[in-house]
This record gives C-alpha cells, structure tokens and sequence, in this order.
C-alpha cells in the first residue's frame, strides 16, 4: 500500500453511517426499502404498548397469567408478539414480598417484542454498573420506594434469553376495562424502574 | 472476556440519567444506523455474537466515549471487511465521497 494515501473517518457521525450505507447499497448487500421499513416498524409498531397488553391480560386472567409466568414466550405470542430479541423470554412478577429490576450489564440486550428498542439509560454504562451492585439505591433515584423486607431479584440480561417484569396490579383498579389497566403499564414498569400507575 | 463492556459493579460512572418522553430514535443516522445492522443480519453474514465481539473489541476510552449507534457503527465496518464484503479501502473511499459531497 506504498503511496496510499490514508483517509481517515468522518468526524461527523451522521456522514460516516452515510457512507457505509452508500457502500452496502453499492455492494447489493441492503436495499433500500427495506431499511425504510425497518425504522418503520420499530420506531412506531413495536414498543412498549405490546407488553402492557400482556400485563393487563395477566391481570384479569388468571389463567392467562399462569401461562404467561410457565411459558412466557408462548403466551407472549398468544397476543400476536414475537420475533427477534425475544424468542426465549422469562417473565419474572412483582409480589409484595419480591421486586424484580432488569439490566443488560454486558450490552443492551433487552424484549424488543414487548417493550420495543431500549431507551438510552438502559444501555448507557451507570446503569448497566450500578444496578446490580446498588439496586436500591437506583430504584431509590427512579422513584420507587422499596420497603427493606422486601427482596430485589436482578436478572442481567443475555443475547439468549430476555426478560419482562410483571408489575403488581395498582390497588383501587378493580373496575378499570382492560385496556384501562394497559395504559397504566409503562415501559419502566416493565423494567422495575417503576410501579405500574406511578406518576 | 473480561473487557470494558463488563460494567456489571464498576464505579464512578455517574448517575442513571432517564430523559422524559425519549423518542425511538434521536437522530436521522441512528435510524439509518439501525436499519443497516437489522438488514445485514438478517441477511446471515455475521451472527449476533461475531457482532459483540466486535463491538467488545472497540478500544476501551472509545468505547465509554462513544454512542450506542456508535458502537454500532464500529462493529458493522469492521464485521463487514473481517467477513470480506469490503476492504478498507472500499470504505475509505465511501468516506471521501460522501465528505466531497458535503
């Protein structure tokens, strides 16, 4: 390579994803409607809306919930979800005695069928560190107040299985339809950052 | 592999930082970034594993300094020239090309 001339990468991050999509067009290795239909798809179909379906139904169907709780990827898919990043999920339940809190030390692995793309906190390193060395003091900082008899379980994440809180059902909604219950599951519910209901 | 990925209990990072009302994407090259790594691996020339090496490998102060889709980014090049889809000077000269069009 005598005389090559080095060039170096785009200092600016937006031409350097540029110019590897150009390539990858230029290669027939993507198309581009197919990338158009993936950001499609994953920035206004799948999220966090899919797994509050599940929780809701959890919690006006017991049956449904012992499915969900034995084989969560099956039950999962009862509802229409699945696919990539969530074929081998564990849905783990919050009890008053048991507060479940999830993380991806290693990455940002996480149930991209129920709760969509991770939000940057989540793969962003203080959480990835502090949450399983000070649980607490983390749900503490999210809002959540957690009692010192009650257990927090952490499940750290892998490339191979993922997965989903079951929050505990608010007190004081026995009337709401199921769909009132789904809009009071939020992402971070889902997580164990938060109670579902929680402002 | 005992890396700077393996964040599990290291100190001094700071505060969790949550942002209210975090939309999908934050920018228009994520979303293009994203799509890109969706595609190629669904297309099979690199498994997600050889994918996370590649991203374990990113030298460690890069790393911590660097955005997720950034992470991205340095997996796909370099996963894309170790599988022999292009050489680095196929993608040095899509950079000269896209900076001469700007």
């Amino acid at each position: 390579m005598a005389g090559h001339d080095h060039t170096d990468p785009p200092s600016d991050i937006a031409l350097r994803v540029k110019a590897l999509e150009s390539l990858l067009l230029e290669k027939g290795l993507v198309e581009a409607e197919t990338l158009d239909a993936i950001v499609e798809l994953y920035e206004h179909n799948i999220g966090p809306k899919n797994g509050a379906q599940v929780v809701a139904r959890a919690w006006i169907d017991p049956e449904y919930k012992a499915r969900l709780l034995a084989d969560p990827t099956s039950a999962i898919a009862e509802l229409g979800f699945s696919g990539v990043q969530g074929e081998d999920m564990v849905v783990v339940e919050n009890t008053p005695e048991v507060h479940n809190l999830l993380v991806c030390t290693l990455c940002s692995c996480y149930p991209w069928p129920v709760l969509g793309l991770p939000p940057v906190w989540y793969k962003a390193a203080p959480y990835r560190a502090r949450a399983v060395s000070e649980p607490r003091s983390v749900l503490e900082e999210f809002g959540v107040d957690i009692g010192d008899d009650v257990e927090v379980r952490v499940w750290d994440s892998t490339a191979e299985v993922r997965y989903m809180v079951l929050p505990e059902r608010p007190d004081g909604t026995e009337d709401l339809s199921e769909e009132e219950l789904a809009a009071l599951v939020t992402r971070d519910s889902m997580i164990g950052t938060a109670r579902a209901g929680q402002e | 592999m005992n890396g700077i990925h393996d964040l599990g209990g290291m100190h001094g990072l700071g505060p969790v930082d949550p942002e209210t009302q975090e939309p999908v994407f934050h920018d228009q090259w994520e979303r293009r970034m994203f799509a890109l790594l969706m595609s190629t691996f669904a297309g099979g020339i690199y498994n997600v594993d050889e994918f996370r090496h590649a991203i374990e490998r990113m030298a460690p102060a890069e790393y911590l300094t660097t955005s997720y889709y950034e992470h991205w980014l340095h997996s796909l090049e370099r996963v894309m020239m170790e599988k022999g889809q292009f050489d680095r000077a196929e993608l040095e000269a899509a950079w000269a090309n896209v900076a001469e069009a700007t």
